[in-house]
């Protein structure tokens, strides 16, 4: 345990932490929206589209991230017709077929969060909603959203911070986050134990703030529910 | 390619499946080892031992699941080769992977199994402990009799959670090249050229066994709380 090693390590691997992030960031983003989308899907009463909705969770929930990265990275490029696609230019990179599968894998999880927190909204407040006449557009935002958005958010902590462990995945297809700087570290100076230390550290620093940020979300967004002073 | 015949991958692939289930169970079981100790240093008030037990928790579920996998592999190779060094073997030893990948993905399934068991522990009704007491039962039979089989019923339904989770996570083994489902299919796609091919049958494959398990599951569930009046039914 040198320390000079240690902090050369730590300035190469936070050197690794935007790509990081970045894949973090954009597969959160887009696999909102593709949650949005499902769950509407799954709520709209289209037997058709409940049905799609139902099978795409499944599959992504039922089997492991690896496959389904390695399936859209390795699989798809494997075919000519792709290759010769308009898609090819997206597909060939591996940043954004990483941030494509995480994505697709963080909706499927996510629109089960976000069914789950419309299914909690009490029914009696829809309803007061529409005795005194609310649009549907102001129902959705002054009543159904802030409610399922507080239901929702301790599941969706849990889920954002599995993403940024799920992001050491890419490291599996060529590019160089945090984990992959962290293995070639190791590989060059046959070091075991302190590169993948000190990455883990950093994973974990990084989830510990994002768990923070949720907290104090969650804490701000429920004063009616803080026991009161005294 | 994808069949049973002379060339075919089939039997392979089947293989690496069972080798998934495996490992997965080893790994569950490890966890469950784990998390029961976790649970019990939590729940036992001794304020040391719950900090140690938080501790691991907390590293083991801020921590990328790959990232556990390459440290249990590489760390306990370098601590076994140093061990065998002692007593006098010279060179690398490696320990076999399913070892590591069992222990991997037991390390992670233990910081969550704790939760579990704490939570199942909290909802044994206090009276039957009382009652359990009142009677004269000593702690030993206490938990064999009344705590041991109601946290049985009650961490069910967690546990079938994270059986999914230790199933998709023993994935990540394939790295230290055990011939588990994902390894399979990555060396079949490699020597046949036809990744889309069999990553999807590796999918498929999991999809089979997280459906199937769940089966279990569920049949585990009903099974376990039929003696249970619950709402709804």
């Amino acid at each position: 345990m040198d320390p000079v090693f240690i902090a050369s390590t730590f300035w190469r691997l936070l050197g690794a932490l935007p790509l990081t992030l970045e894949v973090w960031a954009l597969s959160i983003f887009f696999g909102g929206f593709i949650a949005m989308g499902v769950t509407w899907m799954r709520v709209s009463g289209s037997k058709p589209l409940e049905l799609l909705a139902r099978g795409y969770i499944f599959v992504f929930r039922g089997s492991p991230l690896l496959v389904q990265l390695f399936v859209i990275y390795y699989g798809l490029s494997s075919f000519p017709f792709i290759r010769h696609s308009f898609l090819w230019p997206f597909l060939r990179d591996a940043f954004s077929c990483a941030v494509l599968s995480l994505a697709l894998c963080t909706g499927a999880y996510t629109s089960e969060i976000f069914r789950g927190a419309l299914a909690a909204v009490p029914h009696g407040q829809i309803e007061a909603a529409r005795a005194c006449g609310m649009s549907r557009f102001a129902l959705f935002r002054r009543v159904i959203i802030p409610i399922a958005l507080r239901q929702a958010l301790p599941a969706y902590s849990t889920e954002v911070i599995s993403m940024t462990k799920a992001t050491a995945l890419v490291s599996l297809v060529t590019l160089w986050d945090m984990m992959s700087v962290a293995l070639k570290i190791r590989n060059d100076t046959l070091v075991t134990y302190t590169p993948l230390l000190v990455a883990g550290a950093i994973y974990f620093v990084v989830n510990f703030i994002i768990a923070r940020v949720f907290m104090t979300l969650e804490y701000h967004l429920s004063p009616h529910l803080r026991r009161r002073a005294g | 390619m994808i069949g049973f015949g002379q060339k075919g991958w089939g039997p392979a692939l089947l293989e690496g499946a069972v080798m998934t289930l495996l490992v997965s169970l080893a790994g569950l079981l490890v966890g469950a080892a784990l998390g029961s100790l976790v649970a019990w240093a939590k729940l036992s008030g001794h304020k040391i031992a719950a900090a140690v037990g938080d501790t691991y928790a907390a590293i083991f579920r801020g921590v990328p699941e790959l990232l556990v996998v390459y440290f249990v592999y590489f760390g306990s190779s370098a601590l076994l080769t140093g061990a065998a060094n002692l007593v006098g073997v010279e060179g690398f030893v490696g320990v076999p992977s399913f070892a590591a990948g069992a222990l991997a993905v037991g390390v992670i399934s233990g910081a969550y199994q704790a939760e579990v068991y704490r939570g199942a522990y909290l909802a044994i009704a206090r009276g039957e402990l009382e009652a359990a007491r009142s009677v004269g039962m000593s702690n030993m039979l206490m938990f064999r009799r009344v705590i041991a089989p109601q946290v049985m019923r009650f961490a069910v339904p967690g546990l079938g959670n994270l059986w999914q989770v230790a199933l998709k996570d023993s994935s990540l083994i394939a790295v230290t090249g055990l011939s588990e489902l994902m390894r399979v299919s990555q060396v079949a796609a490699g020597s046949t050229r036809q990744p889309f091919v069999f990553y999807l049958a590796g999918g498929v494959l999991y999809l089979v066994l997280t459906t199937l398990s769940n089966r279990v599951f569920d049949a585990a569930e009903v099974r376990a709380t039929r003696g249970l009046r619950r709402i709804g039914t």
